[in-house]
């Protein structure tokens, strides 16, 4: 990321974005946006596409910027079912990509060690991969169709953001234990080159996986709070 | 017990010496009146079991740290001693807090609390796992709680608990699965011992 901290605008060109923070690609795929941009600014990009520019702006903002923290006027400008499709295509993305890429990169490292110590840490990631899976399913399954409901105007008695919130479980902790079990205790013989790829793969997800949590924690919840307490005023 | 203290008053450093003198428990080591690299080298090497302090010694913006400051070159207990007034949070980090109108019975209660807590804290040290803490790691990869832990090894939770924090500080790894595979790893315990 450059020097110049500019707060993104709709008036700006989508290269102009990727130039400013590079990690925006992946943000851009889950919008279903790919490289070609040619001189397009986002304000037509997502008009084109039917994205809200409001969300797509919002997204990269706490995307790029640490510790940005959206105003009233930026939630309440913003679609909250544009950022929920952005959070489910993100899912899919870290299921079917990123955990995909770690894991072989992973295997590759650890391919010459001895069997025994090949399972302790493939046995690790497995049991990993498969609890953010359903951490995931239980947001696609429970709490989306709720933020749907809400959007559309029912209200629920038996569940509110602020359930979700306390039951939202935090799926960075084992990552961090994964990226220092491979920076300090790969055990002997693994393959050098393929540590340092799955090493530089750690550090890429346990950012975008924070990211994706603030977007979930500082964006949609308190969009979903500010239409329950409409609902109830 | 040993004492040392670190205050610009006069009148406060001898109004505590009073204190101990008519009670006993405690001895005063030595008194400084500011901390420089001078003083903090004599707290390295004085074998003090608590340290009070006036934190007026500490410019504004480093007042918020100066309990840690001081626990830099020392193992013993750290009581603040305010002339000034002190935020509830900048207060809580202190072992204990004394008051300018506190009883002697309550400057030796505190004294007391503080010291006891805080030895009874490991202490860490170095970068690597001391012989205590892949006892107490071992134990946490095979399933133990806290609770059976302290019984195990006749120790209190709380000590338990200082020892886990040791641990993920220095292993950075802090889930008990995460855990599990440092031991693996390291050949701590071997896989049949894990459920």
């Amino acid at each position: 990321m450059k020097n110049d901290i500019r707060i993104f605008s709709p008036e700006m060109k989508m290269a102009d974005l990727i130039e400013i923070n590079y990690r925006l690609l992946a943000v851009f795929s889950r919008f279903g946006l790919h490289l070609g941009f040619g001189e397009t600014t986002v304000a037509r990009m997502c008009n084109e596409n039917g994205i809200d520019p409001e969300a797509f702006i919002l997204i990269c903002n706490i995307y790029s910027y640490a510790g940005y923290m959206p105003t009233e006027d930026a939630l309440k400008a913003a679609d909250p079912l544009c950022v929920m499709k952005y959070l489910r295509n993100s899912h899919s993305s870290y299921m079917e990509d990123g955990f995909k890429t770690l894991e072989q990169l992973i295997d590759k490292a650890i391919a010459p060690c001895a069997p025994g110590r090949k399972k302790i840490i493939t046995d690790f990631f497995e049991d990993y991969r498969k609890e953010v899976e359903k951490h995931f399913e239980y947001e696609e399954t429970v709490f989306f169709p709720y933020v749907g409901a809400v959007v559309g105007g029912t209200v629920s008695e038996n569940y509110s953001a602020a359930t979700f919130e306390e039951n939202h479980s935090n799926i960075e902790e084992k990552l961090d234990d994964l990226k220092n079990i491979v920076m300090k205790y790969l055990p002997q013989g693994c393959d050098p080159v393929s540590a340092n790829d799955a090493l530089y793969a750690l550090f890429a997800l346990s950012e975008d996986l924070e990211k994706h949590t603030d977007i979930e924690n500082h964006v949609l919840v308190p969009m979903v709070n500010r239409l329950e307490n409409k609902k109830e005023a | 017990m040993k004492v040392f203290l670190i205050m610009p008053s006069k009148i406060m450093a001898r109004g505590i010496e009073g204190v101990f003198h008519d009670i006993g428990e405690f001895k005063v080591e030595g008194i400084v009146s500011d901390i420089t690299s001078r003083e903090e080298t004599m707290l390295k090497n004085v074998s003090a079991d608590a340290v009070i302090v006036d934190p007026v010694i500490f410019p504004l913006a480093a007042r918020a740290n100066g309990k840690h400051y001081i626990a830099e070159f020392t193992d013993a207990a750290v009581v603040a001693f305010p002339s000034i007034f002190l935020d509830e949070e900048t207060e809580r980090q202190y072992d204990a807090v004394i008051g300018l109108y506190d009883s002697p019975a309550d400057v030796i209660h505190k004294l007391r609390n503080a010291v006891s807590t805080v030895k009874e804290s490991p202490a860490s040290d170095g970068n690597e796992l001391s012989a205590r803490e892949k006892d107490i790691l071992i134990c946490v990869a095979k399933g133990l709680i806290n609770k059976e832990i302290a019984d195990l090894f006749n120790i209190s939770i709380h000590t338990v608990i200082s020892h886990r924090r040791n641990i993920t500080r220095k292993t950075g790894i802090k889930t008990v699965a995460g855990l599990t595979v440092y031991a693996l790893l390291n050949n701590l315990i071997d896989a049949s011992s894990v459920e």
